[in-house]
């Protein structure tokens, strides 16, 4: 196939609408097949404009008597207009953004064909893998073991290569423990916590079935687990579905772990929503959030009625319970809800950030999302092939990990000193998990990933944010490094909107932006004068 | 003291409403004369002062003992637990009789004793001066004038004694305006914008019945519009809603633009059935429509706009509702946002917000003077006179502009703080949250200019807890004429010069004074920018607050800047001495 079936008429004139706040763009639009331009001709001072056409979430064609206006609403919640001159134009132009911006082939899309200057390919794709997770672990116990059982993804098709299990469980055990687990989702490690030395572990349901079904190397796993930590350890079992889904679950060959079968581990269930319901509440999020006349009083209705905030507090308050099962109570946790690839991960990931000085750290936050989201399985295409805008049904299309930055925003919001990025780093992963010229959030596991070649044909979305340029936006001026844990209030009264994400675009965060600024300058004053003092003392002599 | 019996009790429980582990602190609970005092087992203190009890509650006996509820004024809750219920009955009767005082003289301020002679009490209470204040807006001038109409409080009690008024406004006319509105309140100068040359001026509600006139008033009216040299428009703000009011203005040809209302009493009189007030109200429309709509010409200098702010009562019961909602633990989503909505809260702040900008832009955009009223101009007209004031005048968003600000438009025009804040044991109905609206509306445009103001929310929440706490002199009484007979300048102290002393802890360090772009603010109205206040109404719940505060880390940042700086400068001067006086020693140091 070629892009240039798709782009029925290359270029037009156009203007440009983006918003209240910026003015009316003017020029040529170009159509190509990654990306829609304006060029704004010679005289102008303007700088070329640029969309990454996968960014485009849906669109609408209007068509007056000699001109069409399409409205573009795009993955990170922009809204902008083109009014182009000529129907035929317009009109041809709407269909091929449609076609062009909803093509399902990955070696096709942007990433493979992306080549920024001043990086290589390849530069930071080793940067985070389990091993170097496990090289920490190995630091702190020798309770636990890489193991490569996975090796060619057939134990497992979402896990990575390598994951990191209790020493003493060989990998014809963990293989069928697999087996008895949704997706071969076998329990592994997520979480060392080495000042009370519990673990944190992960997995999908079991395969109780109505039969009950028992599976002794999978109890044997979960038996290590506890044995790892501390002889008579205790653990929790966090399900992440109401006790009621978990039992229903095992009509359909799934289900919870029997208490008999699991000595020492109790089971938890705290019901976090998902999939449908969960892309829902971010969609009538966003549609109030895009009407900025309605009165006070309907504003208020549709923030109670869309459901978000409840979603926040469920799942910062399901990870609070973990993270203080680990610190306070010193037990194990095993997270899982049904495949254990989206609240689950949800769970495990905001638990480490609120136990883990280090994953608050850009470099940790950043090892933390490709270890417990990218490389963990969390399908980002599948869950983010669409945004808020599509009018198409959603499949399989769910804001969990939205969800989980903006847990991550409160987190920062009540700890303003913790956490070493600020909230751009989490405005740029959830623009790049929607649609991004990195291959990092590019399919759905590593084994597709590996397919695909990523690795070797796309660059990292790391290396990307971690050229110094960027640093100024990502990272939070006040950061002190914390070691305890930070333990958040999830009472309603503490929670807010994320406005500078929901709002973004729709009211001028401009004297906040400037105040941000302000903050900047008086740190980098800050380290100045410190640097230049010692230097004044230091080449005298003492008096 | 004769109302204290048990002065200390012991073994006595502190409840945490928010905590998530029930946990509870165990200490001695001490009564004074002026505070409640609770030591707990780590010796931390927790002062209440009885005067911020608005409410205390003996709850039934439990098994652990007596528990007994306070809830305070500035929204502290506590919920003490006393082991023996003959302490804790007498310890609530106590507390009955220490938080309501009938007398003035009983006020804390009048006991209260800062260890300061008589002048530098004196000073204290110099350190805003009014006249001082209408010099800085550029008045007296060719247009404007100080009356002394009211220098004996003859014309207007509730006025302070120097009022300012268009120069061409002769006596007789303002003596005959203030006969004519309610409570003698005539249009008197608010503020005065130098650059535009237009006024803010404020009154109370005319007393015309059906198609009275009152010439004086037209004449005052039209001499205010006069005194404006750039736009002879004006508007007459009424900060009333327009349904509420079922009133309406009509004008008539002759001279002035005479505001017709309908009786006042129908409105008042809430007994009169709706029904009835219809009828009479469409009676009485279509009359006054026969009598003058015919010439629109003569709308020509005044227009009129209303604005919906709700009186006093609703937003008593708004937020009572706000703070039922919000005292609950674990709050669902649901609850907290159909809470927050049902109560109407924001809504109110919105309104007195709305009025605030219409009043900035028809002085910045149109130039034109506005005059401001509601019902009897101390309630509503002080807080959309003030707000309007702090969006154009940046003098008012520093921390001696902001209490020159409260001097002026809430202390010196009679808003009635005892009455509002129910100093004294008096009519409830009279209590109202007027004055904490426009605190929480200045909160709201710091926080949407966070640059732009030179106070933090601490300075907010600091005058907040006085207007409340009878411990200065300041916001005693309802009016000057009564601080006057009260003599609080002889007797009790002045709150602003010891915010000033503290001046540190209320800076903004994000302020920048000289940013010309925020000489006017012009906030944005939309509904997503009104948030519940936490850190007002859940002062003291600690566990709800984020646990680290920027605030503090940047101000420390800016201090250290300054330090460092000043270091620098002392080093690189003795460096400079040292230099003088050994160049030889060192030369020959710096060689080896």
């Amino acid at each position: 196939m070629e892009f240039s079936d798709l782009i029925r008429t290359g270029r037009a004139q156009a203007k440009l609408l983006r918003g209240p706040e910026a003015p009316p763009l003017r020029g040529t639009l170009c159509l190509t097949g990654h990306h829609l331009l304006l060029s704004p001709g010679p005289q102008a001072t303007s700088e070329l404009w640029l969309l990454l056409l996968r960014s485009v979430d849906s669109i609408e064609k209007r068509v007056a008597s000699d001109s069409g206006t399409i409205t573009l609403r795009c993955k990170d919640l922009r809204v902008l207009q083109l009014e182009i001159e000529g129907v035929e134009a317009s009109l041809d132009i709407a269909r091929s953004i449609e076609a062009l911006s909803s093509l399902e082939s990955v070696i096709t899309s942007f990433p493979f064909f992306y080549r920024p200057k001043g990086l290589r390919l390849g530069d930071a794709w080793h940067f985070h893998p389990p091993e170097r997770y496990y090289k920490r672990v190995a630091r702190e116990t020798n309770a636990w073991r890489l193991s490569e059982v996975n090796e060619d993804f057939s134990v497992c098709p979402s896990y990575p290569r390598a994951v990191i299990v209790p020493r003493s469980v060989d990998d014809g055990a963990l293989a069928r423990s697999a087996r008895f687990r949704q997706g071969g989702r076998f329990p592994v490690l997520s979480y060392h916590h080495a000042p009370s030395g519990t673990v944190l572990v992960r997995s999908s349901q079991p395969l109780t079935g109505p039969q009950k079904r028992r599976c002794a190397e999978d109890e044997e796993l979960l038996r290590a687990v506890l044995a790892g930590a501390r002889p008579g350890a205790r653990g929790f079992i966090v399900d992440t579905r109401s006790s009621q889904a978990a039992k229903q679950a095992r009509m359909t060959g799934g289900g919870t772990e029997a208490k008999t079968a699991y000595p020492g581990w109790k089971r938890l269930h705290r019901p976090l929503e998902r999939g449908q319901p969960l892309q829902e509440s971010f969609v009538r999020l966003v549609e109030a959030c895009g009407d900025p006349q309605q009165s006070t009083d309907s504003w208020l209705c549709r923030l109670e009625g869309c459901c978000w905030l409840a979603h926040v507090k469920e799942a910062l308050s399901t990870a609070c319970l973990a993270a203080q099962g680990m610190e306070r109570e010193g037990a194990c946790i095993l997270v899982h809800g049904a495949e254990g690839t989206d609240s689950t991960l949800l769970v495990t990931s905001l638990a480490q950030l609120i136990l883990d000085p280090l994953s608050r750290t850009m470099a940790g936050f950043q090892e933390l999302v490709e270890r417990e989201w990218i490389q963990a399985g969390h399908p980002f295409q599948l869950r983010c092939a669409h945004s808020a805008f599509s009018h198409a049904r959603p499949k399989h299309e769910a804001p969990t990990f939205l969800l989980f930055l903006d847990c991550v925003w409160q987190l920062g919001r009540q700890f303003p000193l913790s956490l070493e990025f600020g909230e751009g780093l989490l405005l740029a992963l959830f623009e790049h998990a929607y649609a991004s010229p990195f291959g990092t959030f590019l399919c759905n596991s590593e084994k597709e990933r590996c397919l695909c070649e990523v690795r070797t044909r796309t660059h990292s979305l790391w290396s990307g944010l971690n050229q110094p340029k960027e640093q100024r936006k990502l990272r939070n001026p006040l950061y002190a490094p914390n070691p305890l844990a930070i333990w958040p209030s999830v009472e309603l009264q503490s929670l807010r909107l994320w406005q500078g994400l929901f709002l973004r675009w729709i009211r001028p965060p401009e004297p906040s932006e400037v105040a941000w600024e302000k903050v900047w300058q008086i740190v980098t004053d800050k380290e100045k004068t410190k640097l230049s003092q010692p230097t004044v003392s230091a080449s005298e002599p003492q008096l | 003291m004769e109302h204290i019996r048990t002065t200390k009790v012991e073994q006595v429980k502190l409840l945490d409403r928010f905590s998530t582990s029930n946990k509870s602190l165990t200490g001695t609970l001490y009564l004074t004369a002026t505070h409640l005092l609770f030591i707990d087992s780590h010796q931390k203190e927790t002062w209440i002062l009885h005067h911020h009890i608005a409410l205390v509650e003996k709850l039934a006996l439990t098994t652990s003992g007596c528990p007994l509820v306070i809830q305070c004024k500035n929204f502290r809750i506590v919920h003490f637990i006393v082991p023996r219920e003959r302490d804790c009955h007498d310890i609530y009767n106590s507390l009955l009789q220490l938080s309501k005082q009938a007398k003035y003289e009983d006020l804390y301020a009048f006991s209260y004793n800062p260890k300061q002679n008589d002048s530098e009490r004196l000073r204290g209470w110099q350190l805003i001066d009014l006249a001082e204040e209408y010099k800085r807006m550029g008045v007296p001038n060719s247009n404007w004038q100080l009356s002394d109409a009211n220098r004996e409080y003859k014309i207007c009690e509730t006025y302070p004694r120097e009022l300012y008024v268009p120069r061409i406004a002769s006596k007789p006319i303002i003596v005959g305006s203030s006969k004519f509105r309610s409570k003698g309140r005539f249009p008197v100068l608010s503020y005065y914008h130098e650059h535009k040359e237009a006024a803010i001026c404020r009154c109370s509600q005319p007393l015309s019945g059906f198609s009275a006139r009152c010439l004086e008033d037209e004449h005052l009216l039209q001499a205010i519009s006069k005194a404006n040299p750039v736009n002879r428009y004006m508007y007459v703000m009424d900060t009333r809603p327009k349904h509420r009011m079922q009133s309406w203005w009509a004008t008539q040809k002759d001279i002035g633009r005479i505001i017709v209302r309908i009786s006042s009493k129908i409105w008042n009189d809430e007994k009169i059935r709706e029904s009835d007030e219809k009828k009479r109200l469409n009676a009485m429309a279509n009359r006054a429509a026969g009598k003058g709509y015919e010439n629109e010409d003569n709308y020509s200098n005044i227009r009129f706009q209303f604005v919906g702010i709700e009186n006093i009562h609703v937003m008593r019961s708004s937020l009572q509702k706000l703070l039922e909602v919000n005292g609950t633990k674990g709050l669902s989503v649901s609850d907290f946002y159909s809470g927050l909505e049902s109560s109407g809260w924001l809504r109110h702040i919105k309104a007195v917000m709305d009025a605030a900008i219409f009043l900035a832009k028809a002085i910045t955009v149109e130039s034109a003077s506005v005059l401001v009223h509601c019902s009897d101009g101390w309630d509503r007209t002080s807080q959309v006179c003030s707000l309007g004031s702090l969006l154009l005048d940046s003098y008012y968003r520093t921390i001696k502009g902001f209490m020159v600000l409260i001097e002026k438009d809430w202390i010196s025009f009679g808003h009635k703080f005892s009455e509002r804040c129910g100093h004294l044991d008096g009519d409830p109905k009279e209590v109202s949250p007027v004055f904490t609206q426009f605190l929480e509306c200045v909160w709201h445009l710091t926080e949407q200019f966070p640059q732009a103001f030179e106070f933090n929310e601490a300075f907010l929440l600091q005058i907040h807890e006085h207007i409340h706490s009878c411990q200065f002199g300041n916001f005693l009484g309802n009016c000057q004429k009564e601080r006057e007979e009260l003599k609080l300048k002889e007797k009790t102290y002045s709150l602003w010069p010891f915010l000033l002393d503290d001046q540190k802890k209320y800076l903004n360090p994000l302020y920048t004074s000289k940013s010309p772009k925020f000489t006017v603010l012009e906030p944005n109205t939309v509904s997503f920018n009104f948030k519940f206040w936490r850190n007002m109404y859940h002062q003291f719940d600690r566990t709800l607050h984020p646990r680290q505060s920027v605030f503090n880390i940047i101000t420390n940042m800016n201090e250290q800047n300054k330090q460092l700086e000043k270091d620098i400068k002392d080093l690189e001067s003795v460096r400079f001495r040292v230099l003088k006086i050994h160049s030889v020693g060192i030369l020959s140091w710096m060689k080896f």
